[in-house]
């Protein structure tokens, strides 16, 4: 049968195959992403690009692909998929499609390969950036970030449907006949959503229904390993050294822009540094968008770096030290008010004399009294910082109240510390530390109000419990911005504890209340002749107020 | 040959219509169009590479693909513009349809001029309805989205049975074939005409032919 394909053609039509597997990736992956695609045309031919469409070369992607298909050419039998899932932060993870590129044996002999069927495959990959920009899964895509994110997974073999859900639907691309067999390519997807929890969507049977949080932002996605606009040159093995992949299951976009800073609280981990300089790309794809604003926002973005570093090197930020990490109060400013130790910030405190290796703080948030304290509590907190420090990923993965971004796998970044004087501060054009400074991440201070979060995420107990208790929390720690205030130098938090149970009022103790009653009896009378004698005065009021 | 006729239907709010037509001419386009041949010696061309984009809709929950073409979009844009015009100027019922032709010239000696022969016709019909509030507006966007999308597999399937597609030109006959006035790419050559039909449903006199390319020498 195949002799009457010559082996020119053959090898033609094979190399046809095998970069229309790789293109067909590189479509979908990349629609995947999360962000607009936008390509260049160019009238003159570099020859470099296949199927003359300007489709990126994500080098992982390629890799993916190729180990995927480990050598063989998608045949009959053998199909090339590629499964997009979504996986939450909280770590579930569910299939939303399939995309399969097949083959069957319906021949087409006549079919000349290197003319028609190169141009009907370029027509189906055009057909396959239009149809992936349709299917449902596109939309979540270009939400993902906070509470989710995409994955793709490529395998060669037998096509797994079955964790589609019931009732999936079948979109086909498109077909081009080969004189080796007709090439299919086609998408199944996900139309039952329910098994997303609730508190982050909604419901509905169709599957457009589904309702993100409306605050996700449009995700800045992972430029990083795209290609600037060169073009790979065609046949050659991309040759490019990134990375190694760990597993089959990567991660599509990265869209690691930071929750939007007017979302409630920011939890804060365990601060281990080495120092207190942000080293905010550790281990991240940069996106490369290039403005001002992204490299902003992508700053503000608060993790924390892995244990390694020892746990006695612990330095406490400034930022929650927020001038007492132990008393609520200034002594004499409020008068009466019992100091009380303060739960020590989550997972870390300063050896007091890390303190000034900090960022200067700000000095009208001294306490006095902090130094004594801080030495009394340091060995507390380094105990059950150190405790923590065993399994400080899962503890903290599960509580990121803030939506960092849910590729907690692999946490990095680290955070920083500052007092911040200004808000919006960091909002002026600067470098990567701003994350110290930025408002949104460190708002300055604010007694005057108080989170209902800080008391749920923490034991109004003693220092003590905080420690272990706490092994499953993160600190929380809101700070308004502008809200700053300088007569009460104490951190919201602690405020809030503090006067959460204020004492009773005095005259609505009990034992005042049983001699009140007859004392005023008693009192009538003359309260009765005393106004009598100022009733000029009252008439005089009462006329003022008319 | 026969000249195959697909027709698409779609009922959209008054300031989705450029939109919805924009999504779905640029999806044929993108179907329809290739690189710029660039003819070598002895009969072999080399095709240069279409770039491609993604745009999202303001006024719908959709985002489509065109070629990066920018004097393209500006030619469909503006045969979108005008029939929204007429449209907005037929009256309130806004019921008409936009055509996009694909054709080929064949020359025809002197003094007759050149004839243009079909070879595909694209009749997407528009129905404009007006809504009360915010409410029904905001399910629209999401309805038409969908619609949209239904569209899309809809071009991508005609499409892709693979039926008579002209045969590739030699150098001399390509602009009969193609449109090569553009820089960077070369759809097939074709024209976007318009149809207004009123509130009774007879179509209007005018017939408005828009030319988008020019093919009447004489």
């Amino acid at each position: 049968m195949e002799s009457d394909l010559s082996s020119q053609d053959k090898k033609d039509l094979d190399k046809f195959i095998k970069f229309f597997a790789l293109k067909t990736v590189q479509v979908i992956v990349q629609a995947r992403l999360g962000e607009k695609i936008c390509t260049r045309s160019s009238s003159s031919p570099t020859g470099a690009d296949w199927f003359n469409l300007a489709i990126k070369d994500i080098p992982e992607v390629t890799h993916e692909a190729k180990k995927a298909l480990a050598g063989q050419l998608p045949g009959i039998g053998r199909s090339m998929c590629v499964e997009i899932s979504l996986k939450t932060s909280e770590g579930d993870s569910m299939e939303l499609e399939t995309w399969c590129l097949e083959m069957n044996e319906k021949c087409d002999k006549d079919i000349k390969v290197s003319y028609t069927v190169y141009n009907r495959l370029s027509l189906l990959l055009k057909s396959l950036l239009a149809i992936t920009r349709v299917t449902p899964a596109y939309k979540l895509s270009r939400r993902q970030g906070h509470d989710y994110v995409i994955l793709y997974r490529i395998y060669f073999g037998e096509v797994q449907l079955a964790g589609l859900g019931e009732g999936f639907q079948t979109v086909r691309v498109g077909v081009v006949g080969t004189p080796i067999g007709t090439i299919t390519l086609s998408c199944a997807y996900r139309t039952n959503l329910a098994f997303m929890s609730t508190r982050q969507f909604e419901r509905t049977a169709p599957i457009m229904g589904i309702i993100i949080d409306h605050f996700v932002e449009r995700p800045f996605a992972n430029m990083g390993h795209m290609h600037p606009c060169n073009y790979r040159t065609a046949g050659e093995d991309d040759g490019v050294t990134f990375a190694g992949v760990e597993d089959s299951q990567e991660v599509c976009t990265t869209s690691f822009s930071t929750s939007p800073p007017s979302q409630c609280v920011f939890t804060v981990s365990k601060t281990h540094f080495k120092s207190h300089k942000a080293a905010v790309m550790d281990g991240h794809r940069v996106p490369v968008m290039g403005s001002a604003c992204s490299h902003q926002l992508y700053s503000s973005r608060i993790s924390y770096q892995p244990p390694a570093l020892g746990a006695t090197e612990l330095c406490y930020p400034a930022v929650f030290n927020a001038a007492h990490p132990h008393q609520l109060l200034v002594p004499g400013k409020e008068g009466g008010v019992p100091q009380m130790p303060l739960q020590p910030c989550h997972g870390a405190q300063a050896e007091h004399s890390r303190v000034p290796s900090c960022p200067p703080v700000d000095p009208t948030h001294h306490n006095p009294t902090t130094p004594s304290s801080g030495s009394e509590d340091t060995e507390t907190l380094s105990r059950s910082s150190e405790g923590k420090s065993a399994s400080p990923s899962d503890a903290l993965e599960t509580t990121f109240t803030r939506k960092v971004g849910a590729f907690v796998n692999k946490p990095a970044t680290q955070v920083t510390m500052a007092s911040l004087e200004l808000p919006f501060a960091a909002f002026a054009p600067k470098a990567f530390d701003l994350e110290e400074n930025d408002p949104m991440v460190h708002p300055p201070e604010s007694p005057a109000t108080a989170s209902p979060l800080q008391g749920s995420l923490h034991s109004q107990d003693s220092s003590d419990s905080s420690g272990q208790a706490q092994d499953d929390f993160v600190m929380v720690d809101f700070k308004p911005a502008f809200s700053k205030d300088d007569l009460l130098p104490m951190d919201l938090g602690t405020f809030y504890r503090e006067f959460q149970n204020p004492p009773q009022l005095a005259s609505l103790s009990i034992d005042v209340s049983a001699q009140s009653m007859a004392e005023d009896l008693d009192s009538l009378p003359e309260k009765l002749a005393l106004y009598e004698k100022n009733i000029d005065e009252f008439d005089a009021f009462v006329d003022t107020l008319q | 040959m026969n000249c195959r006729s697909e027709v698409l239907e779609v009922s959209v709010e008054g300031r989705q219509v450029d939109e919805a037509m924009l999504a779905m001419l640029h999806t044929i386009l993108l179907h329809r169009s290739t690189g710029k041949f660039h003819y070598k010696k002895e009969g072999t061309y080399s095709i240069g590479t279409v770039g491609t984009q993604d745009i999202d809709c303001d006024f719908i929950d959709f985002t489509f693909v065109r070629v990066s073409s920018e004097e393209l979009d500006r030619a469909i844009r503006k045969a979108v513009g005008e029939f929204k015009e007429a449209l907005g100027n037929s009256g309130s019922d806004g019921m008409g349809q936009i055509s996009l032709e694909f054709y080929q010239k064949k020359k025809s000696r002197w003094p007759f001029s050149d004839e243009c022969i079909p070879w595909e016709v694209w009749s997407i019909k528009v129905n404009v309805v007006n809504l009360a509030n915010e409410q029904e507006r905001q399910i629209c966007r999401e309805k038409v989205g969908e619609k949209l999308g239904e569209k899309v597999i809809n071009i991508v399937e005609v499409i892709n049975r693979h039926e008579y597609l002209p045969k590739m030109p030699t150098q001399s006959e390509v602009d009969n074939v193609f449109d090569t006035s553009l820089k960077d790419v070369q759809p097939y050559l074709y024209k976007i005409t318009y149809q207004i039909t009123d509130s009774l449903g007879t179509s209007v006199s005018t017939t408005m032919r828009r030319l988008i390319k020019d093919t009447l020498a004489l």
